[in-house]
């Protein structure tokens, strides 16, 4: 059996980056993250590896696409406020057709807001995560053993489909320790001919770059990426399904919320409803299909999130109208208590049936 | 017959989109001439900035990537930290280098990353039509500053030459000028240099070039030269700023 560390969320991720063969790491400190800077700070110069204190977000993000273009594993992690700084990098990018890592371990926002755990970038990382007709892969993980796994597949799924993705995780995941344990080895990453090493006079230069100044040309590279968003929603969508097997009321939740769901399921239950949870792994792809198929199955959904309501609108669009979807969020950086999540699944339970 | 000159490999065939008279053309020659003659054209990778060069990587010869407005000394940070063997150049105009990438430029150069910066001030924002630029000179009229730069309203022209002699990460920091023919070999020879250093892992090295802009200035590009000569140069005193081997003075002090 693989061997068990007790480990914070931000430093289990850390981890888990190296051991994906990432050896360059850009960030700037911001609250909650801090911990995996501090992690790389110290593990990356025993590795040969790069860790670098940026001047600002903006930069950090930056140097992630230098070295992403020089065909680097590159990453950087940061907090709501610092996300918004990067989203220009992060734009540019998508655009470049290059991977990347970028953590964003959510706070409450908008503004300087607060340091507690949050669910309100929802919006910024699925629709938008910098200007332009652009996605990025988005992983949210549940657990300290999912903050690993999901680090390690955003590396690898990225480099897969010349993209960036986020791990979408929240100041709850990041501070809590949990047991986790680490692949023995992880694959190293794939050849890529389109990386900038220097022609060494055997080849055409490479050239990564954003600018198409022809309209007709850029709408044709717009659409082609948008052919591989279409391949990625097909290969790339992941979700957990708890107790859905004979439910009829069914909570929709990510992250460090599902889990709460989770015992608020197991309480509901107790009381005889029918109750179950859908969590979405990936927020883009979004499990759309999965969750038009469960529309039809049950009496109705419930939302619960960390915010105002943003995944919501989400999981409205994919049920398209086959049963009514419910929201319950606590936002400013308040978790919500299972007992609350349990007395909104009983309110669900007992609302008439709405046409 | 014997070949007296003939153009550098270090540059494509593409023909360049600058307007007649600018004198970024004769800068890449420059920047090209030196990487062939150091025999590191292969081993180079050149950043892109926002501006009039931002479609340099179609005319230089070597791998390229484009930068956000202002970012390329981060971009560079990137790539020279990812690959330290290769020879990372930036090639970036005033508003790129001295405005909106204040912070990338300033920051690269304490940590003497070890890149070659080249810095082309010509006083204005030429891609977007002719703006004020931090180095557009006192009084000197733009599409945003039509009764002149009033450095009471719109501030003072920054001087990158002189702010950077106080950073210590950098190893090499000269002004020169591309008005001339003296010029020219002044200028070849500090921007040979800037690159001999970052082979040789002396640290941060920048060359500003004033360079024209006719169309935007409303001159030919004979007025343009003068102009340079006798506006330019007086605000931005040309020499050598810094020269010095950072590297070896951090293992002084290790």
């Amino acid at each position: 059996m693989a061997k068990k560390y007790l480990m914070k969320g931000n430093e289990a991720m850390a981890e888990a980056a190296l051991r994906a063969h990432c050896r360059h790491f850009f960030g700037y400190p911001i609250t909650p993250q801090t911990e995996v800077a501090a992690y790389m700070a110290k593990r990356m110069p025993k590795l040969g590896g790069t860790y670098l204190q940026a001047e600002s977000e903006v930069a950090a993000i930056n140097m992630v696409l230098g070295a992403s273009a020089a065909g680097m594993r590159a990453m950087t992690s940061s907090s709501s406020p610092g996300i918004s700084l990067k989203t220009e990098g992060i734009s540019y990018i998508a655009a470049s057709d290059l991977p990347a890592l970028i953590v964003n371990v959510m706070r409450g926002g908008p503004g300087l807001g607060g340091i507690q755990p949050s669910q309100s970038d929802y919006w910024q990382a699925t629709k938008a995560p910098g200007h332009g007709d652009a996605q990025v892969l988005v992983y949210a993980p549940s657990s300290v053993q999912e903050m690993v796994d999901l680090t390690i597949r955003a590396f690898e799924t990225a480099e897969r489909w010349r993209m960036p993705a986020m791990l979408l995780a929240d100041g709850m995941l990041g501070q809590m320790m949990e047991p986790v344990s680490f692949p023995d080895e992880v694959p190293l990453p794939p050849e890529k001919p389109w990386a900038l090493t220097g022609t060494k006079g055997a080849r055409k230069p490479n050239i990564v770059n954003s600018l198409y100044l022809t309209p007709s040309q850029l709408e044709q590279i717009v659409k082609e990426r948008f052919q591989r968003y279409e391949k990625v929603k097909a290969q790339e969508v992941l979700c957990e399904r708890y107790k859905l097997d004979d439910a009829q009321f069914v909570l929709v939740a990510y992250g460090a919320t599902a889990r709460i769901c989770k015992a608020a399921v197991d309480m509901a239950r107790e009381k005889g409803i029918p109750v179950g949870l859908f969590r979405p792994i990936t927020l883009w792809p979004f499990p759309e299909k999965e969750l038009a198929a469960l529309g039809g199955q049950v009496k109705s959904m419930l939302a619960v999130e960390m915010s105002m309501g943003q995944m919501v609108d989400d999981v409205r669009l994919a049920v398209n109208g086959r049963c009514p979807v419910y929201f319950y969020g606590r936002t400013g950086g308040i978790i919500p208590t299972p007992a609350e999540i349990e007395g909104q699944i009983v309110k669900m339970a007992n609302r008439k049936e709405e046409a | 017959m014997a070949v007296l000159f003939q153009k550098t490999k270090g540059l494509t065939d593409r023909e360049t989109h600058y307007c007649p008279g600018c004198t970024h053309g004769i800068i890449h020659r420059l920047v090209a001439e030196s990487l062939e003659e150091l025999g590191v054209l292969g081993e180079t990778i050149g950043v892109c900035p926002v501006g009039c060069a931002v479609m340099a990587y179609d005319y230089f010869n070597c791998d390229m990537v484009e930068a956000p407005h202002g970012r390329a000394p981060a971009v560079a940070t990137g790539l020279k930290r990812a690959r330290p063997e290769n020879v990372i150049f930036t090639y970036q105009g005033d508003g790129d280098l001295a405005a909106i990438g204040t912070a990338e430029t300033v920051h690269a150069a304490t940590r003497g990353e070890n890149i070659t910066v080249i810095f082309v001030n010509n006083a204005i924002y030429g891609m977007t039509g002719g703006q004020m630029a931090p180095t557009t000179l006192p009084g000197q009229v733009t599409q945003t500053t039509p009764y002149g730069r009033n450095t009471d309203y719109s501030g003072f022209p920054v001087k990158v030459c002189e702010i950077l002699r106080e950073v210590d990460g950098v190893a090499y920091a000269e002004r020169v000028a591309v008005n001339s023919v003296p010029h020219i070999r002044k200028a070849k020879a500090a921007i040979k240099k800037a690159f001999q250093n970052q082979l040789e892992g002396k640290g941060f090295s920048l060359v500003e070039v004033l360079s024209t802009c006719p169309t935007n200035w409303g001159m030919t590009p004979v007025e343009a030269l003068g102009w340079v000569e006798n506006k330019m140069i007086p605000y931005y005193p040309l020499g050598v700023y810094v020269d010095r081997d950072v590297h070896h003075r951090k293992e002084e002090e290790a």
